[in-house]
């Protein structure tokens, strides 16, 4: 034990940030390993956080192994800031470290901690996304032993994820991974890059913001440093496409409620039944509706001079 | 002359912890491959020989003789106790043994070819017949779709493979379907070299003669190197220039088939060849 340092402790007994001091330490070096080797799984104690492992734990030991007091937080769950998951996130935090500010606005944040997307607006240099990862490795799909993946990984042996590919062609004319597409980092190790969608995927290359990945119930942190190559797995004359959001007459659809036709879009049923499609990034349509009702109140003032 | 293509020095292989007294007291001699002091088994020992380029050798011996352990140390599936091996690429030569893992798992993928007698070992029954040759050739950094479409194709159709069967799971295929679909997998980098591991054991006698003649025409056409393990000396009379027989891991005869199969020498090779034929 060493008596010359004292956790700083709250009136409730825990620490700014819930973990312990050492095991902050040891969530930051695993970090700095992960950004000094890009996609590179680097293993480390997961904790035990008081929620069960698969709801985001690793994230969230991300998070708050890396939030201060000067940090603004933003939490996304599915692209919301609303859904139960990312509630619940921000709340402890909020709890747990006092004195960070949460926000919605994806520019506002210093920290985003998000699960299943990527945040519309572009991030900043100033920027870390956390994100929380269910598999972290990608070649869980062709090889069970994790001695053996851990081999092809160092020799960078990915020639079954690319058969896996094939057999996807040859049976759908088309690459049919929707999420979690497997993207090699700085030309070396392929990533599972959480369950993404492929609409996201570009947004790891070349990234302005630090990308960290965090698996709890694996017990593994990965990292996308920015300006770093990422290429998502395909073939020389197949390529890598995003979700087309067509229609069948080939029109771009828009978001039902804000109207944007350049992002991801989730598809729900209204009240009639017909299909409807919204933006999945929450911050995102909030702010295109809000410049909207803004610019309509100019026009409707300059109307009435 | 032709070139040579592989060199074998002295290639050991015990199962065991292994002690001193292991060598002399297991062989033919002792009637034995389990040493009686420490109980570990000599799967081969001092196997030397050469191979040159367009040449197909037999391997010949009964049941734990060793003679399926020279092929697996040399295609890396097992590492050996001692020897050296070296293989004489186009211009490079390389120790197969002092290589990294990397290395020899790049020779194993663009250089050296295996058929093994039981095609769950040589093929991913996951996937279609296609996307195994596909997985040779995109482990040996050929990208393109369109051109790995093509040679798998090809190559099937080669084997004589019915092409429209491409895209099925080779789990549909007969035995020897699938066997041909290994030669196919085997032959999609055009290796210098070819291990065959009793491909045509367990197949009825017609499909074994069709097999055959598949080898002895790609031998023909690509000039590819072999290796052919087998106990049927059928196999080595049609297939093989010369021969090695092995017996309780040793090497017991070596000479060119004909000689063997005519006037065998050693006391075993005599009987073997009295009980076959």
């Amino acid at each position: 034990m060493n008596n010359t340092y004292e956790l700083p402790l709250d009136e409730a007994g825990y620490a700014f940030g819930f973990m312990d001091e050492y095991a902050k330490k040891e969530v930051r070096r695993a970090i700095l390993k992960a950004i000094c080797i890009p996609g590179y799984q680097t293993p480390y104690a997961s904790r035990e956080m008081p929620m069960g492992r698969g709801f985001g734990t690793g994230g969230l030991q991300l998070t708050l192994s890396l939030v201060g007091g000067s940090d603004t937080l933003k939490v996304i769950d599915q692209g919301s800031d609303d859904s139960v998951n990312a509630v619940n996130l921000r709340q402890f935090v909020q709890m747990t470290c006092p004195g960070v500010d949460t926000t919605e606005k994806t520019e506002a944040a210093t920290l985003i901690q998000s699960r299943h997307r990527i945040p519309e607006k572009p991030l900043t240099e100033a920027q870390i996304l956390v994100l929380q990862v269910p598999y972290p490795d990608a070649l869980v799909v062709v090889e069970p032993s994790e001695a053996r993946r851990k081999t092809m990984h160092g020799e960078a042996d990915y020639s079954r994820l690319l058969v896996k590919l094939y057999e996807d062609i040859v049976k759908f004319d088309e690459i049919t991974i929707s999420h979690r597409y497997p993207t090699r980092i700085h030309g070396h190790y392929i990533i599972d890059p959480s369950p993404i969608p492929r609409w996201d995927v570009p947004k790891l290359h070349q990234s302005k913001a630090l990308i960290l990945l965090g698996a709890g119930r694996e017990k593994k942190i990965y990292a996308v440093p920015p300006y770093t190559l990422a290429e998502p797995l395909a073939f020389e004359d197949v390529v890598f496409s995003v979700e087309d959001f067509r229609d069948a007459a080939g029109i771009r659809r828009a978001c039902s409620r804000c109207g944007a036709t350049d992002s991801f879009l989730d598809e729900f049923s209204n009240e009639a039944g017909e299909k409807i499609y919204q933006c999945s990034d929450s911050a995102y349509c909030d702010e295109q509706l809000a410049r909207q009702t803004s610019h309509a109140q100019t026009t409707n003032t300059e109307v009435v001079a | 002359m032709s070139r040579k293509i592989l060199e074998v020095n002295n290639l050991t292989k015990i199962h065991g912890r292994g002690c001193p007294l292991c060598l002399e007291s297991t062989g033919p001699e002792a009637d034995t491959n389990i040493c009686p002091h420490c109980g570990s088994v000599v799967a081969a020992h001092g196997v030397s020989f050469d191979l040159y380029q367009g040449e197909i050798l037999g391997i010949i011996g009964e049941s734990g003789s060793g003679k399926s352990t020279v092929v697996k140390t040399l295609y890396f599936d097992d590492a050996p106790s001692a020897g050296e091996a070296v293989f004489f690429d186009e211009e490079a030569q390389y120790d197969l043994y002092s290589l990294n893992a990397a290395q020899q798992r790049g020779l194993r993928n663009k250089r050296f070819g295996m058929v093994y007698q039981n095609p769950h070992l040589g093929l991913n029954f996951n996937v279609s017949a296609g996307g195994n040759i596909a997985e040779r050739l995109l482990m040996s950094d050929v990208a393109h779709y369109g051109a790995i479409r093509e040679r798998a194709r090809s190559l099937l159709v080669r084997t004589e493979v019915l092409e429209n069967r491409m895209d099925e799971n080779p789990k549909k295929f007969s035995g020897g379907m699938q066997q041909r679909v290994q030669i196919a997998k085997a032959l999609a980098t055009r290796p210098p070299l070819l291990y065959l591991d009793e491909v045509t054991t367990g197949l009825d006698l017609s499909v074994q003669a069709a097999i055959l003649d598949l080898i002895l025409e790609i031998q023909h056409e690509l000039g590819t190197a072999m290796i052919v393990v087998t106990h049927d000396l059928g196999v080595v009379r049609l297939l093989a220039g010369r021969t090695l027989v092995m017996k309780y891991g040793r090497v017991i005869e070596t000479g060119l088939t004909d000689q063997i199969l005519e006037d065998p020498q050693h006391a075993y090779t005599q009987r073997l060849v009295a009980s076959a034929l």
